[in-house]
């Protein structure tokens, strides 16, 4: 999803809020592929994240009327689906740390421990389908409330404005957890392609 | 590998990948990695990490299916065929 304001700009409220449908079908085309990535990245099950795309649009049309247009409808929207997708992450307790709770609970800076160089891999090796769920994997290990930073700023493209104001928090805030999560994925994907190039390196020893 | 260095530097990696640091800061960083390959491949490492989530993420689409019951459930039916 682009996250500039032009893109919200393009629907009218007021058809939206008079219930036209073909205004929401709109909104629906335009924002379900964005809703849909969140949603997957953050619950890697692809029921639960049908389940919160369509949560997220049955709450978006029941409550047009409260929107007030201070934030975009996409920051809106984005609001509306990350509350969805944390609840069932709390539901499903994979972790019980709580979004209220203080940065100081959450995971700190990740110390490099993993100093290989492996960005010369080439790119069919980076991007295989084993490295993808890989990458996947990896994502998974986060907290949610690192997760849900890094896949909005980094994977959705959006700005440190935008996540702080969908997620209420400080624009400090976003920035610390997104330098948490960026250093731990760097480190476990050091791991996973160290052990990689070690490997490759062994067979060409042994040719 | 100064320890103190580039630990001190490493709450900043992030913003600096992202051109967001103050020049004095973006300075001393680079001052730092010219002598220190460790951070050249940590800066290195986590640049190529974000690019790789970036490709990754703009692979995923919605299946159809999953598209025709979203539309369904919210009683679009008649938008499904319409919609590119």
């Amino acid at each position: 999803m682009s996250s500039d304001q032009k893109t919200s700009e393009a629907f009218s409220l007021e058809a939206l809020r008079a219930g036209d449908r073909a205004e929401f079908a709109r909104l629906v085309e335009t924002y379900s592929a964005a809703i849909y990535r969140l949603a997957i990245k953050m619950l890697e099950n692809t029921q639960d994240a049908e389940d919160i795309l369509q949560e997220t649009f049955i709450k978006a049309f029941r409550h047009l009327n409260t929107f007030d247009g201070r934030s975009s409808l996409s920051t809106w929207l984005y609001r509306i689906a990350t509350n969805e997708a944390l609840m069932t992450l709390r539901r499903r307790k994979v972790n019980l740390v709580s979004l209220d709770e203080p940065d100081e609970t959450l995971e700190q800076e990740q110390e490099p421990l993993q100093i290989v160089d492996w960005c010369c891999m080439p790119e069919e090796e980076l991007m295989s389908a084993e490295a993808r769920q890989y990458l996947d994997r990896a994502i998974d290990e986060l907290s949610p409330n690192l997760r849900v930073v890094f896949i909005l700023r980094d994977m959705e493209g959006l700005s440190t404005q935008e996540v702080a104001e969908i997620l209420s928090l400080s624009e400090t805030a976003v920035k610390t957890r997104l330098s948490r999560a960026r250093l731990r994925l760097r480190e476990l994907l050091s791991e996973y392609y160290g052990e990689k190039m070690a490997r490759q390196r062994l067979v060409e020893r042994e040719d | 590998m100064d320890q103190t260095t580039c630990n001190e530097l490493l709450s900043s990696l992030s913003e600096y990948v992202d051109g967001e640091l103050g020049e004095d800061l973006c300075a001393l960083i680079e001052q730092h990695m010219s002598g220190c390959q460790d951070c050249r491949i940590v800066v290195d490492s986590l640049r190529k990490t974000i690019y790789l989530y970036q490709a990754s993420a703009s692979q995923v689409e919605v299946p159809e299916d999953v598209r025709d019951r979203l539309f369904h459930c919210l009683d679009l039916d008649e938008f499904i065929k319409k919609a590119i």
